[in-house]
């Protein structure tokens, strides 16, 4: 869809703003080991739900400007607008968050895993469970970034409205990885996960849609 | 047909206006008149369904607009204050994207062509944070020649625009109203456009 091209677009043309989440989340996860000491059995017990917890993080850094720009210069009513389903438009703006913000977050983690020294297969879980999950961070978000549009300190807003709905894919995302090293299965998490991200896709754009309409009367 | 039917406008505490009525035809421009605060951008933004009226409804072919939505938003565009242009896009891609969102996608011919005829020609691959305040409005006017839908509802067209290019908007709009479309305007400035019949609304 256009939609998603005009936002790479516009990533590719203002990179700053793809590079600050990006190094927020390598700077996060990489203080945690010297910040605590090479404990190497400590670093690894710890090393799921930092990871997990920097990335919550870092995709909340950018939810505010899902939206902020596009209601800034216009472009936002004529959303609107559209004679094409609103809900659709949200959803192709929420998969160029996800492309911007959540992959580069999927394709470092397991180079900052090693910082903590799991094992391959830890390594490789994690990366399933962020590939599941930074999706629903950017729905769920966009419904935070859209019911706080044009309000002021709506940045501050939005992490406190997000974060709680976060707390489940936190959850299990982190729990996945545990479990597989305590040894024992982890398809339970992931389904959990999988099945959180086909609830979000089916009622988050829908919920944003809804928010949008009532920011900009 | 477009019909406003009682229409009230409040913001905050205050009343804006009330009791607003009009009916426009197919071929008529509406001047919507007043001073500054008086809710001119507040009625064209319930005309295009951005937000609703505190009492009173919007017919459009006698259907409220509001559970329309979707059939109503492709005959209708709504060019406001923001021009709805993106500072880091070229002028060209703003145009192609602007007519993309209103249902209509357009060839790299038909952009610069319209382009060409609101006097932006050569300047397609500058982007828009370059541009003058006047030349940022072209490239959000352009959409309507690219759109083709019935209703265009526009707000403050003629800002900032230079002699020429508000000849050329006139000329724009006298050739749609007489392929029967429809025109709801708020300008200060004083029209001459020839239409089968003027609406002038005076609010408070």
């Amino acid at each position: 869809m256009w939609i998603i091209k005009r936002d790479l677009l516009l990533a590719i043309r203002r990179q700053s703003d793809v590079l600050t989440t990006l190094f927020f989340f390598v700077i996060v996860v990489s203080l945690f080991p010297l910040s605590v000491g090479p404990e190497m059995n400590m670093l690894r017990a710890m090393a799921p739900g930092v990871v997990w917890v920097a990335a919550l993080l870092a995709s909340m850094l950018s939810l505010n400007r899902m939206f902020s720009n596009d209601y800034i210069d216009g472009t936002l009513e004529q959303m609107l607008l559209s004679p094409q389903s609103l809900s659709l438009l949200v959803l192709g703006k929420a998969f160029a968050h996800w492309l911007v913000t959540g992959i580069p977050l999927v394709i470092m983690a397991p180079i900052l895993g090693i910082q903590y020294d799991l094992p391959a297969e830890a390594l490789l879980v994690l990366t399933i469970t962020l590939l599941l999950g930074t999706p629903v961070l950017s729905l769920i978000g966009a419904i935070g970034a859209a019911l706080t549009l044009g309000l002021r300190g709506g940045s501050v807003l939005v992490s406190l409205l997000v974060l709680p709905l976060y707390i489940p894919v936190l959850i299990f995302g982190a729990g996945a990885v545990e479990a597989n090293m305590a040894g024992i299965g982890f398809d339970a998490h992931l389904s959990l996960l999988g099945a959180f991200l086909l609830a979000s896709l089916a009622l988050a754009p829908w919920a944003t849609a809804s928010s949008l309409r009532v920011s900009l009367e | 047909m477009l019909q406003g039917i009682n229409l009230a406008c409040v913001r905050g505490d205050r009343e804006l206006f009330k009791d607003v009525s009009f009916s426009l035809e197919t071929g008529s421009l509406m001047q919507v008149r007043g001073p500054n605060g008086s809710g001119k951008t507040s009625l064209l933004r319930m005309l295009c369904g951005l937000s609703s009226p505190a009492a009173g409804e919007i017919r459009w072919h006698g259907e409220t607009i509001h559970p329309l939505n979707e059939n109503y938003f492709s005959a209708m565009t709504y060019i406001g204050h923001l021009s709805g242009t993106k500072d880091d896009l070229t002028v060209i891609e703003n145009l192609r994207i602007s007519s993309a969102l209103s249902g209509y996608e357009i060839s790299e011919n038909q952009a610069s062509e319209a382009l060409e005829n609101l006097g932006l020609g050569g300047r397609e691959q500058l982007s828009v944070k370059v541009l003058s305040q006047g030349q940022r409005r072209r490239v959000g006017l352009a959409r309507l020649l690219t759109c083709k839908t019935s209703l265009w509802i526009l707000d403050e067209p003629l800002v900032a625009l230079d002699a020429m290019a508000v000849k050329f908007i006139q000329g724009l709009l006298e050739r749609h109203l007489q392929q029967d479309g429809m025109v709801v305007m708020t300008t200060h400035q004083e029209i001459d456009i020839g239409a089968a019949s003027i609406v002038q609304l005076q609010l408070a």
